[in-house]
């Protein structure tokens, strides 16, 4: 087994150890990116000096007892959404391009804390709009289970990083999929913590209301390691909540016996892949034997959580993309006479056709005669979709869905039709809607080797329970385990 | 929903976007698409509905009001396109 192939939590055991350094397993990823991210592309910068410092000093701390954390030394990659001091980030937008933060992200400033070498920062679609990485200003990521298929998206570079061990672990956001659905195309795990458990402060944004960070990794108990660095209040953040994070590794192997998870009959629709319900359903099945009681539960307003989501993203999109004027940062036409000329050009050449989609629907959804029609009625959707998982919480403990509903598509397949690619995160996105936490699970493999996610929702701030949920499933099936053939 | 040409252009001068011709007659399209998908909305009765901006807060996010610390003026430049002293310079404003 190589070095890079090893969880989050067994290496952290070898850094503890004694058996590697955090500079040695550092340039082993660093070796590894160099040999396989040319077919990947999943890193749009890499911090090589950054993180073998990082790593010296983790090995020092190390040397004289005083381990930062528990996964001091394990390096990570995160999406270039995040704010990095003096590294650059450009949110898959050309009007980033050398865009350097004065600052660090709360997130990143957290790992950094830890002493999580950062190795570089990951593709994304462009401001985090889409879902295959294909709207990326710098090109597609490939998913290193198929090279010529999607990671899925947004937080693809997240994504398709881990799984082609180029790094341990990620960090990614999700506003309506963008964690699970990359990771379920990836055969990882993923969560999208309750919105204000994570902080947003120095996280570039796409829809305020609806955006949250949340940890990418091969495995159950890497994934809490990994959240547990990151979930605390922040007072920078005016959405962060003041509610204090549990230990998530302490109940882990609880398992499920007695629980109740609640099985949505509006989430096994029409064209979904045969594969992935045939899957899900067995996933289904199996936390029945393992001692869950599954109840059919009802989301009756679910056929309208696309439309919904398709409202308020954009709307709120165009409002915070307001700030890309050519004036402070990022691109600026030269060439433009007077002020007015310079945004519309400057925007203009900065943006990619996706975002520029988006920001022309959330700007008409918030224009005169048509606020209340569209944004003000979307919002009161949001209220029936939300009351909806209020009443389903009353009689179960989680909801169990498919992330997806197909397995990971070819690059290209989708492009030309965005409401073709919008469906892509009909079972993820009512969960954002609503503000509740979701994860994606690794829950088994198409018959060419594709992998298949089970989302599990839950209650507000319920994380740990989902955690539980997820291990529990993960502990008797070896999925996780599996690498892809890169 | 069709959108026309006029409304597309309408659009994109309050968004501050410069679309060329043919932007402007693919979003003429894709939005209309789009338009007709959300309609859905008006299906439902939401009278008496109160709207969500926030799915999980309460309460009010306006922060006290006292002086924090900010940026120093070097880094808040830093990034500028152009710069004149301590101030981003712009192309001229009034004609």
């Amino acid at each position: 087994m190589e070095l890079t192939d090893l969880s989050m939590l067994e290496l952290a055991a070898k850094l503890a150890a004694g058996e590697v350094s955090s500079v040695e397993v550092t340039r082993a990823c660093l070796a590894r990116i160099a040999q396989v991210d040319g077919k990947v592309k999943a890193f749009l910068c890499l911090d090589e000096k950054g993180a073998l410092a990082a790593a010296e000093a983790s090995d020092a701390r190390r040397k004289a007892g005083s381990p930062a954390s528990p996964l001091d030394g394990v390096p990570i990659g995160v999406k270039d959404l995040f704010l990095t001091e003096g590294v650059p980030t450009t949110a898959g937008s050309r009007i980033l391009e050398g865009f350097s933060p004065p600052y660090d992200s709360t997130v990143v400033g957290l790992l950094k804390k830890a002493g999580l070498p950062i190795v570089g920062k990951l593709n994304l679609d462009e401001f985090a709009m889409g879902s295959s990485n294909e709207s990326s200003a710098y090109g597609p990521t490939h998913n290193p289970w198929a090279l010529d298929r999607t990671p899925g998206g947004s937080s693809g570079g997240s994504a398709a990083a881990v799984a082609a061990r180029e790094v341990f672990g990620a960090l990614g956001t999700d506003t309506g999929g963008s964690i699970r659905q990359p990771a379920a195309f990836t055969n990882l795990v993923g969560i999208k913590p309750t919105y204000g458990r994570v902080s947003r402060y120095g996280v570039i944004a796409y829809a305020s209301s609806l955006d949250q960070v949340g940890p990418m990794a091969r495995t159950v108990p890497d994934t809490a390691a990994l959240l547990q660095l990151i979930a605390q209040h922040d007072p920078l953040d005016s959405t962060s909540a003041p509610v204090e994070a549990p230990n998530y590794s302490e109940d882990l192997e609880g398992g499920v016996r007695g629980l109740k998870l609640g099985v949505p009959r509006e989430y096994f629709i029409e064209g979904m892949d045969p594969e992935v319900e045939a899957t899900v359903r067995q996933a289904m099945a199996a936390y029945e034997r393992l001692g869950a009681t599954l109840v059919e539960v009802s989301l009756p307003h679910t056929k309208y959580a696309l439309a919904t989501y398709y409202l308020l993203a954009p709307a709120e999109a165009s409002s915070n993309l307001a700030r890309y004027d050519g004036v402070r940062y990022g691109l600026r036409a030269k060439d433009a006479k007077g002020l007015r000329e310079m945004y519309g050009q400057s925007r203009d050449r900065g943006f990619g056709s996706e975002v520029k989609h988006r920001i022309m629907l959330g700007t008409y959804a918030l224009s005169a005669g048509y606020y209340d029609a569209y944004y003000v009625r979307a919002q009161k959707v949001r209220t029936l979709i939300r009351q909806d998982f209020t009443k389903a919480f009353e009689q179960v403990d989680a909801i169990l869905s498919p992330a997806s509903p197909v397995p990971p598509f070819k690059l290209g397949e989708k492009t030309d039709n965005p409401l073709s690619m919008y469906l892509m995160d009909v079972f993820t996105l009512p969960c954002n809607l609503a503000g509740l936490p979701g994860l994606s699970l690794p829950c088994g493999f198409t018959k060419s080797n594709l992998p298949i996610g089970l989302q599990i929702l839950g209650k507000p701030f319920d994380e740990a329970r989902l955690l539980r949920i997820a291990r529990a499933f993960e502990r008797e099936h070896d999925f996780s385990r599996r690498l892809a053939p890169l | 929903m069709k959108l026309t040409i006029e409304q597309v252009r309408h659009v994109a001068n309050l968004a501050r976007l410069s679309l060329t011709p043919e932007e402007e007659q693919r979003y003429a399209t894709q939005l209309s698409a789009v338009l007709d998908a959300v309609a859905q909305l008006q299906e439902l009765d939401v009278s008496g509905v109160e709207p969500t901006s926030h799915a999980t807060l309460a309460a009010s996010l306006l922060r006290e009001d006292v002086t924090r610390p900010s940026l120093p003026p070097e880094k808040g430049l830093a990034n500028a396109p152009s710069k004149v002293g301590t101030s981003f310079a712009v192309p001229k404003i009034i004609e």
